[in-house]
């Protein structure tokens, strides 16, 4: 009976962040929903092999979920507070799930909530891998590279904090709502770039980059009118479009002397589709312009068209916007694919040091730069780079790098 | 913060390695020393002889190594200073010896806290 098993794991995949999400908004306590809803599917693990699988698997979960919230609630008699509204929750539960309701899509709200204010920003991407995907502690502490412990006690933190602060499970009021969208996005991002840490800073791998894209799908669907959830999206969609690339003989390959016959050109379609959705909306901001630039970058290789120069534009345009190291860096970077390497020079000299310290893009690009000026101090300024990477594809460019010519 | 980033590698491969490949990675632990330096991180550090020509002392008892402990042996290591755990779990990740053996990242024990 491994057909019921597999039933139960697939409605864990679809539906947990469907589940948690309805529950956590009735009852605003997301680690009591997320304790029913493992016991409700550790439960279908064992009676749908036997039974094999309802007919309505998601009404069987929610009913289950339903018979451990009240038994909690009942267990915790002293501590009578949140009983009503897991009482309340309980009974809506049983009531959808006998009249086969589906249930209304409330993850953008879970989604809202993990990127709250009042959460510590370090901790929004994991409680949104989480409660949404429900990944598990061990997977997201490796990519944040945090023990699983360490990683799980600050979720635990983070959603205590949840339910003591009264963190409300609304949608924001319209005037922050701009603000909280892109609390919402930077978090989504966050998962996409943990992990990532190569010579061109928009390049690399990450082993939740999938995750990422969900979220980022997620968030078109529920706020199709949201702009930069478009332009997030089709940024994350290139750069992953190219990720089979973007290694070879575990060597790095920067994107100037990829294959481009490798890159998933399906998703390069996607990809520029979600930025003309975002276009539409004429309200331009940080994902879109640097998704544009990926586009730009795209475009250059698969139609021969020297972008170099309107690379420099959409830099410029994302340093006006939305300012920040990666953008110095990118912004320098460009400066020195059009030949003007003294100037980049001089934008890598304008950020200040305490910024770029242990930053490895910015040490990789200004030896490039260096080299390219024919300054001796190239090679230490490699070695420094070379010295923060942190995998071996991206030591060896650098290696080949600082031993040939720019 | 002080922490010890001990590395554990197979100390066995490197009587295999070319001159190249060897020249290859003493490069890559020259340049993150210079890294850690160049950030006031480093405190100090040192690579290890082979465990055959080290010694275990148990009360009176000496015994000769190499140590049967398993595939990875202690082989070097860096003292660092650190602001906290996480920048101390940085380096290490930056370490060459975390991507071909493992680093293993202790604090320093403040006996006067």
């Amino acid at each position: 009976m491994t057909d019921a098993r597999a039933i139960a794991e697939e409605t864990a995949r679809a539906s947990y962040g469907r589940l948690l999400a309805w529950l956590s908004a009735r009852t605003g306590d997301v680690a009591a929903a997320e304790d029913a809803l493992a016991d409700a599917f550790r439960a279908a693990l064992e009676h749908w092999p036997r039974t094999g699988a309802p007919s309505s698997p998601e009404a069987w979960i929610i009913t289950a979920a339903r018979r451990k919230l009240i038994d909690d609630a009942r267990r915790r008699k002293t501590r009578s507070d949140g009983e009503p509204a897991l009482l309340l929750a309980a009974e809506e539960a049983e009531a959808r799930a006998n009249e086969e309701a589906p249930f209304p899509d409330e993850r953008l709200k879970l989604l809202f909530i993990c990127a709250h204010p009042a959460i510590d920003e370090s901790v929004r991407t994991p409680l949104m891998l989480q409660t949404v995907l429900g990944l598990d502690a061990a997977r997201i502490a490796s990519a944040f590279l945090a023990s699983p412990a360490a990683m799980s006690a600050r979720l635990v933190r983070a959603k205590r904090k949840i339910k003591a602060a009264g963190v409300p499970f609304v949608a924001p009021a319209a005037d922050q709502l701009p603000a909280r969208t892109d609390a919402v996005l930077d978090a989504i991002y966050a998962a996409f770039g943990a992990g990532w840490n190569d010579a061109d800073g928009a390049e690399g791998v990450s082993d939740l980059a999938g995750e990422a894209i969900f979220l980022a799908r997620l968030v078109t669907k529920l706020a199709p009118q949201e702009a930069e959830a478009w332009g997030l999206l089709s940024l994350m969609l290139h750069a992953e479009a190219r990720r089979g690339a973007r290694r070879r003989e575990g060597r790095y390959i920067p994107l100037q002397e990829q294959d481009a016959a490798l890159w998933d050109r399906a998703m390069i379609d996607f990809a520029e589709a979600a930025l003309r959705r975002a276009a539409g909306h004429e309200r331009p901001g940080r994902y879109q312009i640097e998704a544009a630039i990926q586009s730009a970058h795209a475009a250059g290789k698969l139609h021969g068209r020297d972008v170099a120069k309107d690379v420099v534009r959409l830099y410029e345009a994302l340093l006006a916007v939305s300012p920040s190291t990666g953008a110095e860096v990118g912004h320098a970077a460009a400066l020195s694919h059009v030949n003007r390497d003294a100037d980049a020079l001089a934008a890598l000299d304008r950020i200040e040091p305490m910024r770029i310290e242990t930053y490895q893009p910015y040490w990789a690009v200004r030896a490039h730069v260096l080299q390219r000026l024919g300054d001796p101090i190239a090679a230490k300024t490699y070695d420094r780079a070379i010295g923060l990477s942190t995998d071996d594809a991206a030591r060896m460019f650098l290696k080949e790098r600082k031993a040939g010519p720019a | 913060m002080k922490y010890l980033l001990m590395l554990f590698d197979n100390e066995d491969a490197w009587a295999s390695l070319e001159e190249a490949e060897r020249n290859d990675i003493l490069g890559s632990y020259f340049a993150y020393t210079e890294a850690l330096t160049k950030a006031g991180a480093f405190v100090s550090g040192e690579p290890l002889d082979h465990s055959s020509n080290g010694k275990r002392v148990r009360g009176a008892r000496i015994e000769d190594g190499p140590f049967a402990d398993g595939k990875e042996i202690l082989g070097g290591f860096y003292m660092i200073d650190a602001k906290n755990l996480d920048e101390a779990l940085d380096w290490a990740a930056r370490c060459p010896c975390a991507s071909t053996g493992h680093v293993e990242v202790r604090p320093i024990w403040n006996v006067g806290n």
